[in-house]
């Protein structure tokens, strides 16, 4: 290996990351070279200069107004919640239907019998007839209401 | 057991905010850490912390774990804080080099060195001091992509492949962007690096 190979590979060997080969093929090469076991050294104090830096807490704060940011997000609305509850879809639809059945029946007169039309046509005759004034009045029954239609 | 990230993430989806919680809590560290190393405001990481739980919250219904959490985590805060760096670049450049040298705190607090110091303890705080404030401004010096891929690499201990697809480049390209990242470091912490050899 050459040593501008060794630049992919140098990071993960002193981070320990390289498969076991790789690892093993950087060893030969380390093995032989002066430079790159500097380098090597040398990245490993940079790796743990680095691990010497603190870690910060979050102030105490921060969850509050996370959470504050996030209530504010507006609800989305899908548009199924335009739709009303089932219940009063359902009214809603029944009362559709009732309205469209009631403004399509067929508004017809009242039926007349057959039997009636010839009476109805004397009529006029009928109701000014004076034979039917000179019969006597329906007497009102002394038990209680009961009539006497022959009178 | 712990569920993890995934079926959190997707407990999130299906309406259960506690989950929600739970992720904030396991990440919400992590986060603030790898965000104040890459914009160096405190209070500007933990803004853009809040704006990522703000995202994956957002995003909760289109969730489909194609990947790992944490690779879709982090690419939402290196996208924010490249985005942050890039916005906030010339506000840095008016920072004067010629500014004293000064002892700074996780906090941001710092005290000036020209405090004269006779307590050897408080002296020896100063030197670890001054060390870590090297170590930091080796950090900040990076070009920002390298130093994405540093903090991934170094302290999110992400392996390659997540951190290919979070920088959006092929794991050979990011190798080779550790190593330049490695050398700069190297270099810029050279005295530090021999005392450590030592």
């Amino acid at each position: 290996m050459s040593c501008s190979r060794m630049e992919n590979r140098i990071l993960g060997y002193v981070d320990g990351r390289l498969r076991e080969s790789e690892r093993l093929e950087v060893e030969k090469h380390l093995a032989g070279c002066a430079a790159c076991r500097l380098r090597v050294n040398e990245f490993r104090a940079v790796s743990s200069l680095l691990d010497e830096l603190p870690v910060i807490e979050p102030s105490p704060a921060f969850d509050l107004r996370v959470h504050a940011r996030v209530a504010a997000v507006p609800v989305k609305q899908s548009w199924w919640t335009w739709f009303p509850a089932p219940r009063v879809a359902l009214a809603a639809a029944v009362l559709a239907l009732a309205t469209v059945w009631v403004g399509t029946r067929p508004n017809n007169p009242p039926q007349i019998a057959q039997d009636d039309i010839p009476v109805l046509e004397n009529l006029d005759v009928l109701s000014n007839f004076d034979v039917l004034t000179e019969l006597p009045q329906p007497v009102q029954a002394d038990d209680g209401g009961q009539t006497n239609p022959q009178m | 057991m712990a569920r993890s990230d995934v079926q959190l993430m997707l407990d999130v989806k299906a309406g259960d905010e506690q989950s929600f919680t739970l992720l904030l809590h396991r990440y919400r560290t992590p986060l603030v850490n790898f965000l104040y190393r890459m914009v160096r405001s405190r209070e500007q990481a933990e803004d853009l912390a809040q704006e990522v739980f703000l995202r994956v919250y957002k995003a909760r219904e289109d969730y489909v774990p194609s990947a790992k959490f944490t690779t879709w985590l982090f690419r939402i805060a290196t996208n924010l804080a490249l985005n942050s760096v890039r916005d906030t670049r010339y506000q840095r450049m008016e920072i004067s080099l010629d500014a004293p040298v000064t002892v700074g705190t996780e906090e941001g607090e710092e005290k000036t060195l020209d405090v004269a110091e006779k307590n050897p303890n408080i002296e020896q705080h100063l030197v670890e001091e001054t060390r870590k404030k090297m170590i930091r401004h080796a950090i900040e010096k990076l070009p920002e992509k390298q130093r994405a891929a540093v903090l991934l690499h170094k302290y999110q201990e992400l392996d390659y492949g997540e951190i290919s697809k979070i920088l959006q480049c092929s794991e050979s390209a990011l190798k080779s962007l550790l190593f330049r990242a490695y050398e700069t470091l190297r270099v810029e912490l050279a005295p530090l690096v021999a005392q450590h050899g030592k």
